[in-house]
């Protein structure tokens, strides 16, 4: 039994959608783009064409909800099945977009470079905790109009695992499906296997912006799922209350369902999102918060109960160096996440509001998230009788660990962490200079990447994607791309 | 011309298959090998293999202790034979081990016992709540190498230092090495109380040991 937890009654959630409705045709939502406001009149929504403005009938959302398919599956590289968004099925990948690395050293927020996103990647890849990888951050050497390409560029070659990715212009979408497409063995390909998942972000409060639309048209039409990532700022950026953010979040949603199954019904779709409440002394948009990871499940709830699979922001820290606060807002907001049965979950790794990254806080955070899986895999009954049969014998004596039952249950009842979670006594731990978790994290990182090996196998695919990239550097200005390592 | 069972031996103890060690030990005899090779070529390396990997963080402690029972099970049909032939097993030491009286914790020292049977040593295992004086006796009785005493109380712990002065004033002493351990033992604990050897963890005690009788 998959423990879960309901932050709703079934009638909240209906209420949450009813007010949906309502906001869908009054105020309605704008539509900046004006293919996307076609397609909506076209399909019968009252479309203000000056004010871009788009009133959404029930019925039409209704209609729509039918061809979202409930179900789909990601695949790596090597085109197996690893990632299933559907049901309460729970994966990890880590945070997506920072700015900053933390260097381990100095603890200083760098500006990240090529080398920074590649370590990134190296221990992502190498922990199986995580489900995907992310393009974590922006490369700053690399002009801004190739910047999201190239961050994918750069996942292809170090990584396996599907990708959670994005773009922030509408021309580099297209593109970034082609990318994919090398390795898949073309667009059609892909289509069937996919490999990534493409975030599209809404306006808060109730925008598709020119090229939110766009993505989301282009994804549909691709068949390349797509992750709708509702931002609503709890008190700034949408109504202050849980229940009202939670409101918006679905407008927003439903929406953005409308445009990308009118587009190609049918394509795959995620109901995600990346609210926060807004911190009412700093001004900031605290991810840590406890009514952050709230709405988080509680929205996902109301995407479970229309049949979508779904996505989150969770397991990341508002903290700036991997302390206490780290530990306690990204594990306990990853715990919500596992339990609130949320298929995707990004965020791990991250620090100060997702600005900035740590390879050591991902080594840290896997221990969470394997925690967190271990939670939502609940009691299981591995024997029957549960117990009197291990009686046997046993001569009052604590003799257990010789059952072959131990040896074949343990590592099935117990998540066994890495040696950055200290169990050990305290003079192993003085022994060995009584580091605290974020030395351990430090030493466990570099030991992920001397035994980390770039995937080899796609040499051919890979000659393909350089000639590509290098030819779209050359036109962005730059004439060679940054060296790279194994 | 034995490689092949030799293999199977090592494999039935990481396994950790009590039966399937008992069968090929049987197998063995029948065939004729040499019980002490049988031992030595066949399951020893698994012993060995499986501590390996335990120290590297590969294994975990039911494999140590199942192995040591798959160990138990081929040595229970082997030493009989050796025994039969005039022979006898390569012992490394005799051990005598115990949890100190007051004390009923028996987690670790079983483990330690299992882990010093499993790789060669000659254990007798006098349980818990043992008396200092049970100690002596037993060591002066079976002509014991090492004596092992087990705390798990801070109270109970000080009793080891008086099974070492219970061992010099039967004038044992100078034959028998002391290993003291447990959760509240510390190596400069062993070092105020005269014991000669301290181990934090089971494996760790095998290498104390074997290096206490200089093998």
């Amino acid at each position: 039994m998959q423990p879960k937890l309901q932050l709703l009654s079934s009638e909240m959630v209906q209420k949450i959608l009813d007010e949906a409705f309502q906001l869908l045709m009054e105020p309605g939502v704008k539509v900046q783009l004006p293919e996307a406001r076609k397609l909506l009149a076209e399909a019968g929504a009252q479309v203000d064409e000056s004010a871009e403005v788009v009133r959404i009938p029930e019925r039409l959302v209704r209609e729509m909800l039918k061809t979202v398919p409930r179900e789909f599956t990601l695949y790596n590289r090597a085109g197996e099945p690893t990632v299933h968004y559907g049901g309460d099925d729970v994966h990890f990948d880590p945070g997506s977009s920072g700015v900053h690395i933390l260097d381990p050293d100095t603890l200083e927020h760098k500006t990240s470079y090529t080398p920074d996103l590649i370590r990134v990647l190296k221990v992502a890849e190498s922990l199986p905790q995580y489900d995907a990888v992310s393009t974590s951050i922006v490369c700053n050497e690399i002009p801004k109009e190739i910047g999201d390409l190239y961050r994918l560029y750069l996942v292809l070659l170090y990584t396996t695992k599907p990708v959670v990715t994005g773009a922030f212009s509408v021309k580099t979408t297209p593109t970034m499906i082609d990318m994919l497409a090398i390795y898949a063995g073309g667009r059609e390909a892909l289509k069937q296997k996919p490999q990534a998942v493409f975030d599209v972000c809404p306006t808060p409060p109730l925008i598709w912006s020119h090229f939110g639309a766009q993505n989301l048209i282009d994804l549909a039409r691709a068949g390349v799922p797509a992750e709708m990532i509702s931002m609503p700022l709890a008190g700034a950026g949408s109504p202050v209350t849980i229940l009202g953010s939670v409101v918006q979040h679905a407008a927003e949603s439903l929406s953005g369902m409308v445009i990308h199954q009118l587009a190609q019904p049918g394509a795959p779709l995620v109901w995600g999102g990346a609210p926060a409440v807004f911190d009412m002394r700093q001004g900031t948009t605290p991810m840590g918060a406890i009514e952050t990871a709230m709405i988080d499940a509680a929205y996902a709830q109301v995407g479970k109960s229309l049949g979508f699979p779904t996505h989150t922001y969770l397991g990341a820290t508002d903290g700036k160096i991997v302390d206490y606060q780290a530990g306690l807002e990204s594990g306990v907001s990853a715990m919500i996440g596992a339990l609130a049965g949320i298929n995707m979950i990004s965020g791990a790794g991250m620090l100060d509001f997702l600005a900035c990254i740590s390879p050591e806080k991902l080594v840290l955070d896997a221990e969470a998230i394997g925690m967190a899986k271990r939670m939502v895999r609940g009691v299981e009954a591995h024997t029957d009788p549960l117990a009197t049969a291990m009686f046997a014998g046993m001569g009052f004596k604590a003799d257990f660990l010789k059952l072959a039952e131990t040896r074949r249950l343990f590592s099935k009842e117990q998540y066994l962490p890495s040696a950055v979670i200290d169990r050990g006594s305290i003079r192993s731990w003085l022994d060995s200079g009584g580091p605290d978790a974020f030395a351990r994290a430090k030493i466990r990182t570099q030991q992920l990447l001397s035994a980390y090996k770039r995937p080899t196998a796609w040499a051919e695919q890979e000659k393909e994607l350089v000639a590509m990239v290098k030819a779209l550097a050359k036109s962005a200005g730059m004439e060679t791309l940054p060296s790279l390592d194994d | 011309m034995s490689q092949e069972l030799f293999d199977a031996m090592k494999q039935s103890i990481v396994d950790g298959d009590p039966d399937l060690a008992a069968e090929l030990a049987r197998k063995a005899v029948a065939q004729g090998v040499n019980p002490l090779e049988a031992l030595n070529q066949g399951f020893v390396p698994g012993v060995n293999y499986v501590g390996e990997q335990f120290s590297a963080g590969e294994m975990f402690l039911p494999d140590l202790v199942i192995a040591g029972e798959a160990m138990k099970a081929a040595v229970a049909v082997l030493e009989p034979e050796l025994a039969k032939s005039g022979g006898q097993r390569e012992v490394l030491g005799k051990v005598v081990m115990g949890t100190i009286e007051g004390d009923i914790h028996e987690i670790g020292k079983t483990l330690v016992v299992t882990m010093l049977s499993a790789t060669g040593f000659q254990v007798y295992d006098l349980g818990v709540d043992v008396p200092v004086m049970k100690f002596v006796e037993k060591a002066r009785e079976v002509n014991a190498d090492i004596v092992g005493i087990s705390a798990l109380l801070t109270t109970t712990m000080v009793k080891q230092k008086d099974v070492i002065e219970a061992l010099e004033d039967s004038g044992l002493r100078p034959r028998v090495k002391v290993m003291v351990g447990g959760a509240p033992v510390t190596q400069s604990w062993a070092k105020e109380i005269g014991a000669d050897g301290y181990s934090e963890d089971a494996v760790g005690a095998v290498a104390v040991a074997k290096q206490l009788v200089g093998s």
